[in-house]
């Protein structure tokens, strides 16, 4: 008897869930929703991080959003030039790749070149420190060095130099703009994967007084842009900046930069 | 027909004994959903109809299956057949199995409303005041009638809850709160508040 009853409990709830299963299996064929087959092979082609870098809430959202004409196949920073053409074949497109981008941090006034205006002493974080008069250096542009970006990063991307500097990896950074976003300063931007010559300043005032505040800022002199062969580097609202796509890497500015805020 | 006896249910799953403020059953969406009025009330919309179909069909499973007295086995000859211990197992199969149907069916017949509690509806699986109603509909011995009128009354008793509770939310959000209540802190003392307001309800039914 006890055997019985045992088989009976078993079979009646083994019963039960055929039946469910058979009514669920029966509706999703009965109501199922036709998805675009391509969404699907393109979430299969994307590197699955739902890290947000390409402005849309995950993976999901933008292989929706590719499908519909919405973004552009090369709008996956993380997956870079194979997941593009991964998802140009996908969408049958041509693969106009973007050349890779990574952050860079546009300011090289570290400890040893830059002149403070106080000493901080408050929590260590560029957004606590930034709320204090711009923060504790002279120079209202540079990168204050507690390291909000790199603990932004879910990369590993990014850490502080020896000299007080946040700096990027180029190798690990997948250009998701998570460190743009945290840094209250602006300071971090997009430049070409691979590319020498940086203009490493961000200061957008001219004049004597950047030079006091920071040994190697760019004061706006526009010698680099008078000496430039290609017509490559320009100065725009007082700090110099360089057309990649002219850019030979020639290095005739870094060397004719009177504060050497050129790198390369 | 009893409608004093129905009424008084409703009234009391409503008020006097609400699913959350009363019973403690269900806090987990009640915490999570109840930042935006209107998504509570989407929330509560989900769960009404899925506390109102999972009441009716365990209730017919308890009945037809599970109850020593009247089940199908006892018709089919089998004495001494008591399967009351299956109840919890085969409770969480109905609702998982009716909150899944009610997904697939939302996403082809209303994709918007599938949009608005698209998150929602699968957190109602584990939600533990249906299973609650579930297992209270069989402890009362309620008849078909009373369980469909105590899981109406139950469902709206919760969309009440959270929807009251979002609303007051919303305007902690804008409210001057010393920083070490801001937040969850503040809402679960809110949520206490708002319970032992409830137990003024206690003698009415």
């Amino acid at each position: 008897m006890e055997f019985q009853n045992i088989a009976i409990a078993g079979l009646s709830l083994g019963a039960m869930g055929a039946i469910f299963g058979a009514v669920l299996a029966y509706a999703s064929q009965k109501f199922a929703v036709e998805i675009d087959p391509r969404a699907l092979a393109i979430r299969e082609a994307l590197p699955s991080a739902n890290c947000g870098g390409c402005g849309y809430p995950g993976c999901d959202a933008f292989a929706n959003a590719v499908v519909a004409g919405e973004a552009p196949i090369n709008g996956c920073p993380v997956g870079g030039s194979e997941c593009t053409a991964a998802l140009a074949q996908i969408m049958g497109l041509d693969a106009a790749a973007g050349a890779k981008q990574v952050a860079y941090v546009l300011c090289n006034g570290g400890k040893s070149h830059a002149r403070y205006q106080y000493d901080y002493s408050g929590v260590s974080d560029c957004r606590a420190a930034h709320m204090l008069h711009g923060g504790d250096k002279a120079c209202r542009f540079s990168c204050l060095g507690y390291g909000t970006c790199e603990r932004a990063c879910p990369f590993d991307a990014i850490h502080m130099n020896a000299n007080g500097l946040a700096e990027v990896d180029p190798e690990k950074c997948v250009a998701c703009g998570l460190c743009i976003e945290a840094c209250p300063k602006d300071v971090i931007g997009y430049v070409p994967y691979g590319h020498e010559v940086i203009v490493s300043c961000n200061n957008k005032e001219r004049g004597g007084h950047v030079k006091k505040d920071c040994g190697v800022a760019c004061i706006a002199c526009g010698i680099c842009q008078k000496n430039c062969p290609h017509d490559a580097i320009h100065v725009v609202n007082n700090v110099a900046i360089i057309d990649y796509n002219k850019c030979t890497s020639c290095r005739i500015c870094v060397e004719k930069c009177p504060t050497k805020a050129i790198v390369g | 027909m009893d409608f004093g006896g129905l009424f008084v249910i409703l009234v009391g799953s409503i008020l006097v004994n609400n699913f959350v403020l009363s019973r403690f059953l269900g806090i987990c969406p009640f915490l999570g959903v109840s930042k935006q009025v209107e998504t509570a009330l989407g929330m509560g919309m989900a769960v009404t109809f899925v506390m109102t179909m999972a009441g009716i069909l365990t209730w017919a499973i308890q009945v037809v299956l599970l109850d020593p007295t009247s089940s199908i086995f006892t018709m089919m000859g089998i004495e001494n057949l008591d399967l009351r211990y299956l109840q919890t197992i085969a409770f969480i199969l109905v609702i998982a199995s009716l909150v899944q149907f009610v997904e697939i069916f939302l996403q082809k017949v209303s994709p918007t409303l599938y949009q608005a509690l698209g998150v929602f509806l699968p957190l109602i699986t584990t939600n533990c005041a249906v299973l609650g109603l579930a297992i209270l509909n069989i402890q009362y011995e309620y008849n078909l009638l009373e369980v469909i009128v105590h899981s109406i009354g139950g469902a709206l008793g919760f969309s009440l809850a959270i929807v009251l509770f979002a609303g007051i939310r919303e305007k902690l959000e804008i409210s001057n709160i010393p920083a070490p209540f801001k937040g969850f802190p503040i809402a679960l003392i809110t949520a206490s508040l708002m319970s032992m307001a409830f137990f003024g309800f206690a003698g009415l039914v």
